[in-house]
């Protein structure tokens, strides 16, 4: 992987697992500031408790993690996660409205958000204001996704993450997320880790990706490593083999 | 009555012994269990009662209400097996349950403090309180594990713990308040308390009865808030880790 590049997230030998079960094994390897890369690989490789580990929702059983170059567990838990922000395929809502769901951020620590800065997010993940006061059981995936997004730009992070936020769009929505994630790149130079099952995507959109399957991370590069890998797993992944 | 005539009454015993038997319902063996164990439990309740209040010991007086509270803690506790620490997390909660609402009816003189008010009334207050204490972690735990999306989402923004759990304990709390309250409303109208109708039966002044379920009805609804709310806010703390992680295996 290009080296030119500060590393925004380090993993150090990370292994995490749940009861004897392990799910991530010996994980080594920098996610690039400011630039985009995505994680590929079949369900249960153990991509989502990577993304879960960098905003410390949990933490690993052994191994080390750096954020900006600083161990995690020097971080309190508050500021580690108002400077890694993450979204969820699910988006999870609050009950109410949209605008409750933007302020939930700064209402957390007893702060407001304004009805101008409500309506500026929403223009920045291109949906129109008169969505702000509808209730968020109404919206649509497209809208609902993007109102996660807006709500986790709240807190201005360097680092986001993302969860397969695309998987359940269709395809003028998925555009819109893609270049909605692109242009949060290019404006704030946010460092965005980006988990998707779309091939294609990765290779448009990611700058670099990392393969994972079993708890491992099988090979890492330059996006268009998915095009020719070297690794033979990853070839049959690729082409679509293995699930 | 005599214990010819409570014999009798074993016809009420036997109506839904007929009925399971030929509805083919399964439950006649339930129903003899339940009845024999009623029997000697109350009885030996009965018996032992006697001698507390004929002794007027506080030494016998303290060791009932412990028992009673020993025995509702082991059976809410079972409830809330997955919270941390459960078991004396209940035991407090009840104690000072027992300690806030005794405290105020003796030291208020509302009550003497004699064997048979403090027993009596204690075998409510815990009984309540148990009930209570079920409800609540039947509910808590139910929320905590439909909601971790919701709890997981407020973390990641930056919350703390009592903020992401802050809805699925109001809502525990709310939800486990809400029978003694509603049945509050229609008490005197739909049902006549069982205290109340056993003080007129044996001959006390109908008034007088009433005033006394006037007492319990209120001792009740403190008993429920503080149970729901202590024991919610004992129990929410160890779902979480001190990197403010909810945990996980409950």
């Amino acid at each position: 992987m290009n080296t030119s590049y500060k590393p925004a997230i380090h993993f150090h030998e990370v292994d995490y697992g749940v009861e004897d079960a392990s799910i991530l094994s010996k994980i080594t390897g920098s996610f690039p500031k400011g630039r985009i890369t995505t994680l590929v690989g079949p369900s249960g490789a153990g991509k989502t408790t990577l993304l879960k580990l960098c905003n410390g929702l949990i933490s690993p059983q052994a191994g080390e993690i750096y954020i900006q170059g600083k161990n995690i567990n020097e971080f309190a838990p508050v500021e580690l996660r108002k400077s890694v922000g993450m979204a969820l395929q699910s988006a999870p809502m609050v009950a109410g409205t949209v605008m409750n769901n933007l302020g939930l951020p700064l209402e957390i620590r007893g702060e407001k958000l304004s009805e101008e800065d409500g309506i500026n997010l929403l223009h920045d993940v291109g949906l129109n204001e008169d969505v702000l006061n509808k209730k968020v059981k109404d919206l649509s995936g497209g809208q609902r996704q993007k109102v996660s997004i807006a709500r986790t730009l709240v807190n201005r992070p360097d680092i986001l993450l993302l969860d397969e936020i695309t998987s359940s769009l269709d395809v003028t929505s998925l555009k819109e997320i893609e270049e909605l994630i692109v242009k949060i790149n290019q404006k704030y130079g946010t460092t965005i880790i980006w988990i998707t099952h779309n091939l294609q995507q990765a290779l448009t959109i990611g700058n670099y990706t990392w393969v994972m399957m079993k708890g491992k991370v099988i090979e890492t590069g330059e996006s268009e490593l998915l095009e020719s890998p070297v690794n033979e797993q990853v070839r049959r992944f690729v082409k679509g083999e293995t699930e | 009555m005599s214990f010819l005539t409570l014999s009798i009454t074993l016809i009420f015993v036997l109506i839904p012994i007929l009925l399971s038997k030929t509805l083919r319902l399964g439950l006649e063996k339930d129903t003899i269990i339940a009845t024999v164990r009623s029997i000697i439990q109350l009885l030996a309740v009965g018996y032992i009662l006697k001698f507390v209040f004929d002794s007027e010991s506080l030494f016998y007086i303290f060791l009932m209400v412990t028992l009673m509270i020993v025995v509702a803690t082991h059976n809410a506790q079972k409830k809330g097996a997955a919270i941390k620490g459960i078991t004396w997390k209940v035991g407090v909660t009840l104690v000072f349950v027992e300690v806030l609402t005794q405290g105020i009816l003796i030291g208020f003189n509302i009550t003497p403090p004699t064997a048979q008010y403090v027993i009596s009334i204690s075998g409510m207050i815990i009984g309540n309180s148990m009930v209570l204490a079920i409800l609540f972690l039947n509910r808590f735990t139910a929320e905590v594990d439909d909601h971790q999306d919701e709890m997981e989402l407020i973390l990641s923004l930056g919350g703390t713990p009592k903020q992401a759990i802050h809805s699925q304990l109001i809502k525990s709390i709310k939800a486990s308040m809400i029978p003694t309250i509603e049945s509050q409303k229609t008490v005197g109208l739909v049902q006549l308390p069982g205290m109340m109708s056993g003080q007129i039966i044996a001959g006390a002044d109908p008034i007088q009865a009433v005033q006394f379920q006037l007492l319990i009805i209120f001792l009740l609804l403190t008993t429920a808030a503080v149970t729901s709310v202590m024991l919610g806010f004992l129990s929410y703390p160890t779902l979480f880790n001190d990197r403010m992680q909810l945990l996980r295996g409950k």
